[in-house]
């Protein structure tokens, strides 16, 4: 059975690329078959973060338009084969794609792919309307701000309305140092605010840029972060995954190097 | 209240958390800007007939109240309106 899954936001700049990335190449390494399709039209970013960029010939408006099979357009992971991209187009706009069309191309994927997933623009116009028309869920990413979190409640209620079947939350860029220290709102705090079910939280972590520099998305990795979108990957298909404990600093290596620092008297305790 | 949450009561975590319980009651309500006029307008035709109000000063918006049960908060329409004159209460004068 196969599912099409939109990630969205509303607000920009949370998450939402790093994200669809991150979870396709995790469901990838589960085995899954899976298709990203970055629905961004005029400002298409996943397509780097996958570091594909250099392989585009055809986009989602060629295939939307007939200029093309969408077999042609479907670039394929440079790790795993049962990961393909569909990438958005850069000289369009929004207008070149309507819900309707949307739908019958998300239709016609789940035959082929276990996951479609959707890398939905920010906002709340035409693009957002195209993303979420054919999913049978959602997966909303907010950050702990305020701006963020209004943004998503927004955009919950939009979900809600379109009659989407099951909306999962992500609570991106946690600090926990922060959290500790009562200036960042916890991941309890955003959930209790949007209620809505929580499918995973994922920490600030620097490994994200050095990822998002090398066009290697870094779910299963050894960073913290890596763990944390490998076991959302894990809950999307249904598996019970237990909540990471953000508060440590990293992945086994990184973890180690922190009982050396410890050792050295640093100022960063592991928990 | 304990000595920890004295200490943690005004950080801006849960400042962040207080600000966005108001703001979203006022967003899920449901009130654009243009409903909120209206419904300032028609308080002020109304309020005029008895008394003289400050049409500039007049402020509304829509807020969270504790709930007669005091177990929760439900939404209210709260009104500032400063009185410039009163009438005495006389409608046609």
């Amino acid at each position: 059975m196969s599912e099409v899954i939109v990630v969205t936001s509303g607000k920009g700049g949370v998450g939402k690329t790093t994200t669809s990335a991150n979870l396709g190449t995790g469901l990838a390494m589960l085995g899954k078959r899976v298709v990203l399709i970055d629905t961004d039209i005029g400002l298409r970013n996943l397509d780097v973060v996958m570091g594909l960029e250099n392989r585009i010939v055809y986009n989602l408006v060629d295939v939307i338009e007939g200029s093309c099979r969408l077999s042609q357009a479907l670039i394929k992971d440079k790790r795993y084969p049962n990961l393909l991209l569909l990438p958005s187009a850069q000289t369009r706009d929004k207008s070149s794609v309507s819900p309707e069309q949307m739908k019958k191309l998300t239709d016609s994927l789940r035959e082929d792919f276990d996951y479609v997933l959707l890398d939905c623009p920010a906002g709340i116009e035409q693009g957002f309307k195209n993303a979420i028309a054919g999913a049978d869920r959602a997966i909303v990413v907010t950050t702990p701000e305020v701006s963020a979190i209004r943004d998503a409640d927004r955009i919950i209620g939009l979900l809600e309305a379109s009659g989407i079947g099951r909306i999962d939350l992500i609570v991106n860029r946690l600090r926990m140092d922060m959290v500790k220290r009562g200036d960042m709102m916890s991941i309890e705090d955003v959930v209790d605010i949007l209620a809505v079910r929580l499918i995973g939280a994922v920490p600030d972590d620097e490994h994200i840029v050095i990822s998002t520099n090398q066009g290697e998305p870094l779910a299963g990795s050894d960073s913290l972060a890596g763990q944390a979108y490998m076991n959302i990957a894990r809950r999307v298909t249904g598996e019970e995954v237990p909540m990471l404990d953000l508060s440590a600093k990293g992945g086994f290596f990184s973890r180690l190097a922190g009982v050396f620092r410890k050792k050295q008297g640093g100022p960063h305790g592991t928990v | 209240m304990g000595l920890f949450e004295f200490f943690t009561r005004n950080r801006s975590g849960n400042v962040a958390k207080d600000r966005l319980k108001l703001l979203l009651v006022s967003d899920r309500a449901n009130c654009s800007p243009e409903i909120m006029e209206a419904i300032k307008n028609d308080i002020i035709k109304v309020i005029s007939r008895y008394m003289d109000v400050d049409t500039e000063a007049l402020d509304i918006q829509i807020t969270q109240t504790p709930s007669e049960d005091g177990k929760g908060a439900v939404p209210a329409l709260f009104a500032n309106i400063p009185i410039k004159d009163l009438k005495n209460g006389n409608p046609d004068k």
